[in-house]
Order: structure tokens, then C-alpha cells, then sequence
């Protein structure tokens, strides 16, 4: 068994979370660490539920076994409880005080269990719930939440601050530079905090 | 050196760039696509790119520049290589002079496929080496060595990544970009280029004379090892040797496989020197069988006698359970995890404003009872709206739906294609229908793009890979060539006028076809499209739920009211479609 740190995120296909996994193996090549990832790509990124494992100091296969995550960073409630299974006992997780209901939901009425329920439901890991729409609005663009959600969960990972906020200037678009950086800053912040 | 955090396919096109590629093609296709667009990237190339209009068009090319000394690239999905199967059969026969490396692409699980078959069959049926990555560094690694097993055997070599390694990422060490200062010369030479009887039985002869080195020089390039340390034995070929390498028990022995073909000799040594052998490996039983063949009095475990799964993909925990009920490890060191029951699923689904949505409602309100072939594409998910009835593979649509019209069937067949496989294969179903005589009516979804696999043009678009501006292709006048009179091109964003030529289409005999042309709604936006947005007036709507049926993601239904998300891109479909009007263009939210 290698001693790697695992971390997955979830969330909506175009919320951002390719990004945000780029960001943290960048980090890692900056520290001169080796790190294994997995992403959805293709027909499933079309609004559906998306994955990105990311395995720092991973040698081996890229999957993280359920059960074993250190981490869980969810841009969806929904998606924070269907993936929970891979979060470790008193795993951290980070997640965004959001519920983006499926349209199935609504075609074809299926039940859906409730803000507060789903919220009860994380409470049995280390939760740090946060409201990324709002802080990332706040920082300067709804665009920056997904680098709002690893600024938060920053101070949960084996990487020096430093290298993930350089990693974010390097890897977002030039002109967001500014944003992206005070979006990663309030994420920190924000967790410290919680 | 230069260490990148990279995807899977961006680190085997650098591994290209690095082996002085010349020439490059292929069709897109989930998880392939990305190769070709991060060849297509670079300002300046030293290469020739095309996206094909399909695999076997991108092969044959890709073969021709081989003959011509060049060192070539063709890139496709697994299925792809079905499309390209005729031209590859025989050109292990022809042979090559500069190197030809087929990346076919495997997807185990069909994360974004219709079915689950293993390249290295094709790889064994054609009697061509086929190289098996572990892990993204190794993609990168073995591309140099495939083009140079090409030249040295003079055969094609098919490279076989899987979508775990395709879509995985890791820091992988880049070697430096190489231009080539390779001429493409064709040398005549019918013995080796004409297939005519007399040369094939002898070219044939030639390929199977080739086999023993072929398998000697894969043990001596460490592309298949080995490692002897106890009486079990665990034997792994492509991301299943990674699961295994992490949990793997000092004294079991250990052999990789990361080539084809397998050398009998070698592996008989390692095989017959254990007691127990385990066979861990994706999809068929292709090691496995080997081994099998020179098993002796040793015991082997894997899918034929049901300790591994032939379908699906591997995981660490499958891998460890494998091991763990062959006798391989004491227990699982993966915890067993309950997964949450009875969420809301949240499949991919068409976007908010996605042309296929409107052009579909319109399809089932004319043709209610219809029959509804589709194809290959975005608008496969038209399934969740009730108006896909069979999809097969690329451009069978049209070939479908001609065989049940012509079956005695009486109700309606309607098909839908999208643009890129109306091109790739969508066409001689056509005229097949028009020659034949076949009842149906064809809607070619035209986006202009190819967008399930991630926006590459095609002839349709305008462009080619290298964004250089083509002659735009006409469907009108194509389909009219193949001798439809009625073609009919509309905005499927008109609603009415869309139901209109549908009913139209439904008075006549014949093979009709309605071409549903706009933009694709992710090009749209990128291009800076802007169409506003729509809102629900709460007072006005009745919450019949027409809208929230319409299936798209922007319209939610709260309160026994309708409303719309910010996902809106204002195609106004739902504004045609509202009974009660309550649907408006700009409004507050």
C-alpha cells in the first residue's frame, strides 16, 4: 500500500472541477511530488455527476479506493452524498452549500432529499461547509468558485499554500489572475474557520 | 528533462512530437480525441494533421504516408477500428516502410461506448504487434518505441491505451520535441502494394515468418518481464498491473505484460516454474489464454474459471478482491464501503438550448406512434426524452430504419444523425434508402460540429483541424445528389416551422430528409452568442408541466410553478411551446 494523500472532487460537468484538479497536480510538480489523477471526460461531462481523483505521492493506479479518500471537496451537496462512500472515517469535507436538483427530478418526479437532510447526512465526516456562490461572487466572479472550494480546503491538504496559489495564478486564464487569487485567499480564510 | 502534470492523451501526443511524427489522422472518438487536439494545437508544426471523415478514410491515409517512408500516426476509439478493420487486415500483409502506429483506444466499463471490445484481438486476428500501457508515463514511453518496432518489422503496431489511461493523469517526464526533416517518397512496387492472389498468398507467408522475432524482440525491448521471487505468481497487463503492483505480497512473483505478442518459450519458463499462476487483465482472456496453452501441471486462475470478471473495468478493490479469492492475499486491505441508495440519478443530459432538444419535441408531436432510429452522438440522450428507439453504431440510423420500413412495419420511421456521422458513414445508408425505395423521413441534426467528443470540425464546419478554411460542404445539395427531392433545411429553434415540415414530410412517400440546422449551444457561447434569457411569470403559469416535460435543464418546477435557472441560453423553445403564455424573453428571476 503507498502512503499517498487521496483526494476526490465532485460536482457538475462545466462546474469547473477539471481546473481545479490541474491546479492541485501543478502544486505538486512544484513541490517536485509525484501525483496520479482520473477525471470524467466525454458523454458524461454533459451535466452529469463528474469525479476527478487526485492521489498525491501516488505511484501506482490513479482510482482512489472507496473508503480511503482523505479528502472530499463537493461543488453540490447532492453529489458531496453520492460520492461519500470513498471519503475515510472522520475524512475532511469541504463542500458548497448548494443543491442543483437533477432534471430528472422534476421530468420525471423522482423524490430528492432535502438541503437540511443531506447537510445532517455529511455531519458523520469532518464538514466544512461553505457558500462558495457567494464568496466567489464576493472575490469578483461566480466564475472563481471552483478555486474558492480549494482555497478552503487548503489548509486539509499535504501542500504548502504558496505552491496551490502560485498553481492557480499559472493555470487560470491571464485576465482572471487577480480574481482567482483573491478567490483563493477568502477560500482560505473561510477555512481556517470552519 | 521536463516533468508535466498531464492527461493521459496529452502525454502520448508529446511522446509524437517526440518520436518526429509526419503525419497524422484520425476520427474522433471518447477517450481518444484529446491526441489529435493537442497535435492540432501548436502554432507551428512540423507535421501533417487531418481530422478523417472516419477510421477506415483515416487509416488508409495514414497507411499511404507509411508507404511513403513517413513516420505516421492514426488515432481512434475501439470501435473506430471496426470501421477500420478492412483497410488493417491487410495492411499487415503490405507491410510498411516508414513507422505506423494505430492508437485504437479501449473502454472498458463503456464509460462513453456501445460496447466493450478488447483492441488486442484485432491486434492477435491481424497478426500485428500491440503495445498495452500501465500508466500514463508508460503511454508516453512506449510511443517512441512502437514507431521504431514499426520500422523495424516493417508492420503497423497498434497502441492500446484504455480509458484509464487516456483520461488518467500523472507527472510524467517529457523528453524533447523532435522535427523531422523526413520527404514522403513513394517507391512502385506491386508485389508489396497490389493485393491481387498471386502477391497476397505470398505476403501472407511472409507476416506469419515474422512472428518468433517479433515475440523474442518484445522480452528484449522490457516491454514484457518478469520477476521470479516465489511459488505463486500473479501475471498483469495493462492499469490492472498497476492495481496489482500497489498491493501485491513480497513473495508472490510478478510478470507484466505490456506487449503482443507473447512469447510462448518465455512465458511457458515463467509459468511452469509456479504452482499457482493468477491472471489479472481487462476485458478477454488474452494472456490468459497463452498461459493457459503452456500452463502444464500449473494451476491458473482468471476469468475462465470465474475468478475475474470478462466485462467490466478493474479497480484496486475488484483487483484486491480477485487476489484475495484466489488465495493470493490473506484479506481485503480495502474497507468495505456502503454506497448511498436511492439518490436522484444525474446522468449527462442534453444542454439548456441544445438544438436536439427542440428538433426532437417537434419529431414526437408530429409522429406520435413513430419509430425512432438514432445514431452515434450528443443526441443519443434524445433516449430521455422517448424518441430513441435503437442505436447501434456509427450511421446506422438510416440503414436501421430503411431495414424495419422495408420489414412490413407500418408505423412511421423517423431517424436522427448528427452532421459528423452523416458524413462518416450516414451517407451510403442514404442512398441505399433512395435506391432501394425505402418510406422514412431522415433529420440530420446539424450542428456544424462534432460535439460529443469535444467540438472537432468536420467538413460540415467549415474548418479543418488546423483551422484552416475549407470549401463549406452542402448537405442540401449532397442529399439531393444521392437522389432525395425532398430536402428541406429549418431553424429547429422554430418550433412551428419545424412541425410544419415534419407534417409535410409525413404526406409523402419516399425517403425524405429535413435538415434541423443550428448552432451547436456550447460553440454558440464561446463564439459570444448572447440571446438574453427567459423567465416564468408565477401569476400567469397554470403548472400544467409541458415545459418542465420538455426535458431541459433550465426549467425546474418548485411551489406548483415553473421556473427557469440561470442555465438558460434563450433558444425560447419553451416560450412556443408554454399553452398559457406565461413563458417570457428577459424578466426578472
Amino acid at each position: 500500500m503507498t502512503g499517498s494523500f487521496d483526494i476526490l472532487i465532485v460536482g457538475i460537468g462545466g462546474q469547473g472541477t477539471i481546473l481545479a484538479s490541474n491546479i492541485l497536480g501543478e502544486a505538486c510538480l512544484m513541490e517536485g511530488r509525484h501525483v496520479k489523477g482520473a477525471e470524467t471526460h466525454g458523454m458524461a461531462q454533459r451535466g452529469g455527476s463528474v469525479e476527478s481523483h487526485i492521489r498525491i505521492d501516488g505511484l501506482f493506479g490513479p482510482l482512489i479506493p472507496p473508503g480511503k479518500a482523505d479528502l472530499l471537496i463537493s461543488f453540490d451537496l447532492l453529489e458531496a452524498l453520492r460520492y461519500s462512500h470513498y471519503l475515510k472515517p472522520n475524512g475532511r469535507m469541504v463542500v458548497n452549500r448548494r443543491l442543483v436538483l437533477p432534471t430528472s427530478v422534476f421530468t420525471q418526479k423522482l423524490a430528492a432529499p432535502s438541503e437540511e437532510s443531506i447537510i445532517t447526512a455529511l455531519k458523520k465526516w469532518d464538514l466544512c461547509l461553505l457558500d462558495a456562490d457567494k464568496i466567489s461572487q464576493d472575490a469578483g466572479s461566480p466564475l472563481s468558485q471552483n478555486v474558492v472550494m480549494l482555497g478552503a480546503a487548503a489548509q486539509s491538504m499535504p501542500l504548502k499554500p504558496e505552491s496551490l496559489c502560485e498553481a492557480v495564478r499559472r493555470l487560470v486564464p491571464k485576465k482572471t489572475i487577480d480574481i482567482n487569487v483573491r478567490a483563493f485567499e477568502m477560500g482560505r480564510e473561510f477555512g481556517r474557520t470552519c | 528533462m521536463d516533468r508535466r502534470y498531464l492527461l493521459g492523451n496529452e502525454a502520448i501526443a508529446h511522446a509524437c512530437i517526440e518520436s518526429g511524427v509526419d503525419f497524422v489522422s484520425g476520427y474522433p472518438g471518447t477517450p481518444s480525441s484529446e491526441v489529435i487536439d493537442t497535435l492540432r494545437n501548436p502554432a507551428e508544426r512540423s507535421y501533417y494533421l487531418e481530422w478523417s471523415v472516419n477510421e477506415k478514410v483515416a487509416l488508409e491515409n495514414a497507411l499511404a504516408a507509411a508507404w511513403c517512408g513517413i513516420r505516421a500516426l492514426c488515432t481512434m476509439k475501439h470501435v473506430g477500428l471496426n470501421v477500420a478493420a478492412d483497410p488493417l487486415m491487410t495492411s499487415a500483409y503490405t507491410g510498411v516502410t516508414g513507422g505506423l502506429v494505430i492508437m485504437s483506444a479501449d473502454d472498458p466499463f463503456a464509460h462513453s461506448s456501445q460496447n466493450e471490445q478488447d483492441t488486442r484481438c484485432y491486434a492477435h486476428f491481424a497478426r500485428v504487434p500491440c503495445l498495452d500501457p500501465a500508466s500514463v508515463q508508460e503511454a508516453h514511453d512506449m510511443i517512441p518505441v512502437a514507431f521504431s518496432i514499426s520500422e523495424e518489422f516493417g508492420l503497423p503496431v497498434i497502441f492500446r491505451p484504455t480509458t484509464r489511461i487516456c483520461h488518467s493523469k500523472g507527472d510524467v517526464d517529457l523528453g524533447n520535441p523532435i522535427k523531422s526533416t523526413r520527404k514522403g517518397e513513394f517507391h512502385k512496387d506491386p508485389k508489396q502494394y497490389v493485393v491481387i492472389p498471386a502477391h497476397t498468398r505470398i505476403l501472407h507467408k511472409k507476416l506469419n515468418e515474422k512472428q518468433p522475432a517479433i515475440k523474442k524482440r518484445l522480452v528484449e525491448l522490457g516491454l514484457n518481464r518478469c520477476e521470479k521471487k516465489g511459488k505463486t505468481a500473479i501475471i498483469a497487463s495493462g492499469i490492472g498491473a498497476s492495481y496489482v503492483q500497489e498491493i501485491v505480497p513480497p513473495d508472490v512473483s510478478f510478470m507484466k505484460i505490456g506487449a503482443y505478442p507473447i512469447d510462448e518459450v518465455w512465458l511457458g519458463e515463467f509459468v511452469r516454474a509456479h504452482e499457482k499462476i493468477l491472471v489479472i487483465e481487462e476485458l478477454a482472456p488474452e494472456v490468459e489464454e497463452q498461459v493457459r496453452q503452456v500452463a502444464g501441471c500449473t494451476t491458473v486462475f482468471g476469468k475462465k474459471n470465474g475468478y475475474s470478471p470478462y466485462e467490466g473495468e478493474l479497480s484496486p478493490a475488484a483487483v484486491a478482491g480477485i487476489m484475495e479469492k484466489a488465495g493470493f492475499l490473506a484479506g481485503n486491505p480495502f474497507p468495505s464501503v456502503e454506497v448511498v441508495q436511492n439518490l436522484p440519478p444525474r446522468p449527462p443530459i442534453l444542454c439548456a438550448g441544445c438544438l436536439h432538444r427542440g428538433a426532437f419535441y417537434a419529431i414526437k408531436k408530429v409522429f406520435k406512434d413513430g419509430i425512432y432510429p438514432s445514431d452515434i452522438g450528443c443526441y443519443t440522450l434524445g433516449l430521455q426524452l422517448g424518441v430513441v428507439d435503437t442505436t447501434i453504431c456509427m450511421g446506422a440510423s438510416i440503414t436501421v430504419g430503411s431495414g424495419i420500413a422495408h420489414s412490413g412495419e407500418p408505423r412511421d420511421v423517423i431517424c436522427t444523425i448528427g452532421d459528423s456521422t452523416f458524413l462518416h458513414t450516414g451517407i451510403q445508408g442514404l442512398i441505399n434508402a433512395v435506391y432501394n425505395g425505402a418510406n422514412m423521413t431522415v433529420v440530420i441534426l446539424d450542428n456544424r460540429i462534432t460535439a460529443m467528443t469535444g467540438h472537432q470540425p468536420n467538413p460540415n464546419t467549415g474548418v479543418t483541424a488546423c483551422g484552416v478554411e475549407t470549401p463549406p460542404l452542402s448537405l442540401d445539395a449532397l442529399c439531393r445528389a444521392c437522389g432525395v427531392t425532398f430536402v428541406e433545411t429549418i431553424d429547429p429553434y422554430d418550433l412551428t416551422g419545424m412541425i410544419n415540415v415534419l407534417q409535410d414530410a409525413k404526406k409523402r412517400n419516399g425517403v425524405k430528409v429535413i435538415i434541423a440546422k443550428q448552432m451547436c449551444v456550447i460553440t454558440a457561447r464561446r463564439t459570444g452568442v448572447k440571446r438574453g434569457s427567459y423567465t416564468v411569470d408565477p401569476e400567469t403559469c397554470t403548472g400544467c408541466g409541458t415545459c418542465v416535460r420538455f426535458g431541459c435543464p433550465a426549467i425546474e418546477f418548485r411551489d406548483e410553478v415553473a421556473e427557469i435557472n440561470e442555465l438558460c441560453s434563450g433558444c425560447g423553445v419553451c416560450e412556443q411551446l408554454c399553452p398559457v403564455g406565461a413563458i417570457v424573453r428577459g424578466g426578472k428571476r
